[in-house]
């Protein structure tokens, strides 16, 4: 167990490249109540994220959820989200160790938006479902139709009896999976019946160790590692979570960003190393006797059989093929860059 | 009880004469926190050059699992005289003999005196203390 932004939470339940085979091959159950959880409601709930958050809020449809970030004018993200839009309401996901940062950020700009920001992460529980068998477990105990619950979509339904339970079809690594809130009463009670029911199709409690792995392999960003102040998301390739878009209006770290977008000059890269040494966060990287970068992530990986990192580079070093240096206290060890992500299920 | 023919660093190192030589490896605990008992979660163990000068605390090399990296200090001051280089490529015998077949480096000490380290009760002691 583990200390983590103010959780006390397991790093893993049993040999962490176990947990990270479990979930690639069969079904993981995660307990990530740590996360943050914020529902915006009034009026102007939806201008409200347009203005703060990095996505086109208006453009999803009900049922629908995207991926942003809350930036800074600068540009420089305070927390990556997942937004959840309601029916008269924005339900946003959002990182432990960032929630009270976050909080403060969209309460300081609510301005003239009529606007309710509540703060749920201490009411609702939050358990993931993630591997190719999560809906044959989550359908045992759900009235809702899986089957036609798409990905980054989200509904409501009774799981274990609790009526209204949010599930949404969303992960954190790569494979098919849910993710579900209710009351957080009924968390132990949930997780023993999700744990039961879900022995036969090889279900395992999973860690943040192996949650780390699978992110990292699946080339999601983590705030603190990939993004966080000093690292946007242009850069970061994460393009796809910002809307530049005229309708979408002026938004928060909006013009910094296109900035950044028309003259980009690092990028976030894969790396994997030929020796045994594991990328960790810091690293120095080197191209001959300069000094290039650092490692943002690193991990061994059971599914591309390696060690892999990710790493800003310039924009000149950042090519699929390039070789670079890792240094280990004055070792240097070999690292080559290879696309993102490292494994993709329909790949 | 852990063995008590030899002495320990709160750092989890551990020190044993033989002959006029020391033995340095880690202590059951230190292999149990990196592997968390999976002796698969090693990964790498760097270990210095033979002729190495070693000053007491100094750190020598370094061993890594699927987690963390930690550091390997010596117990004593002294010129490193042989590796264990089975250990490179086999890490599970640290999980399998960390007292015996898992030894990591042998050191011609400037002084063979083991007084300055933890006896194996007050290892203990310090263990219960800080976990």
């Amino acid at each position: 167990m583990v200390e983590f932004g103010g959780w006390n939470m397991p790093v893993q339940y049993g040999p962490i490249l176990d947990e990270v085979r479990c979930v690639r091959e069969k079904v993981g159950l995660f307990d990530l109540s740590h996360m943050g959880r914020v529902t915006i409601s009034g009026p102007d709930a939806v201008a409200f994220v347009d203005r703060t958050v990095s996505c086109y809020c208006a453009k999803i449809a009900v049922g629908g959820i995207r991926y942003g970030l809350l930036c800074q004018e600068d540009g420089g993200p305070i927390d990556d989200v997942l937004v959840y839009r309601g029916v008269d309401d924005v339900f946003v996901v959002v990182n432990a160790s960032n929630t009270a940062a976050d909080l403060d950020w969209l309460r300081k700009h609510t301005g003239d938006f009529d606007v309710e920001i509540h703060d749920q992460t201490d009411e609702l529980a939050m358990l993931a479902l993630q591997g190719q068998n999560s809906a044959a477990v989550l359908a045992k105990l759900t009235d809702a139709d899986l089957g036609n619950l798409g990905y980054y979509k989200h509904t409501h339904a009774s799981v274990c009896g609790i009526p209204d339970v949010r599930i949404s079809r969303t992960g954190y690594t790569g494979e098919d999976g849910f993710e579900i809130y209710f009351p957080c009463a009924e968390a132990e009670r949930v997780w023993a019946e999700l744990s039961a029911a879900g022995e036969p199709e090889g279900l395992a409690p999973i860690g943040l160790g192996a949650r780390d792995t699978l992110r990292l392999e699946a080339g999601m960003s983590l705030y603190g590692h990939e993004i966080d102040l000093e690292h946007n998301p242009i850069e970061a390739g994460l393009n796809f979570a910002v809307s530049f878009k005229e309708e979408k209006g002026d938004w928060i770290g909006r013009d910094a960003l296109q900035r950044v977008k028309q003259n980009p000059s690092r990028k976030l890269v894969g790396i994997t190393t030929d020796g045994k040494r594991v990328p960790r966060q810091g690293y120095p990287l080197y191209a001959g006797d300069t000094r290039v970068g650092e490692i943002c992530s690193g991990a061994v990986s059971p599914t591309v059989g390696t060690n892999i990192g990710t790493a800003y580079l310039p924009l000149a070093l950042s090519e699929v093929g390039q070789t670079i240096d890792m240094d280990l206290r004055g070792k240097r060890q070999a690292c080559t860059v290879v696309a993102l992500p490292f494994y993709s299920r329909t790949r | 009880m852990r063995p008590d023919d030899r002495k320990y660093l709160p750092s989890h190192e551990w020190a044993k004469l033989d002959g006029d030589t020391i033995l340095v490896g880690i202590t059951d605990f230190a292999v149990e926190e990196l592997s968390s008992g999976n002796e698969g979660d090693l990964v790498y163990c760097d270990l210095p050059e033979p002729g190495r000068q070693l000053e007491a605390q100094e750190t020598f090399g370094e061993i890594e699992s699927v987690k963390a990296v930690s550091d390997l200090n010596t117990p004593v001051a002294g010129e490193v005289v042989e590796i264990n280089s089975d250990i490179e490529e086999h890490l599970e015998i640290l999980s399998q003999d960390p007292w015996g077949k898992g030894w990591l480096v042998r050191i011609k000490p400037t002084n063979k005196s083991l007084d300055h380290l933890l006896d194996a009760e007050a290892y203990e002691a310090h263990l219960a203390k800080s976990h």
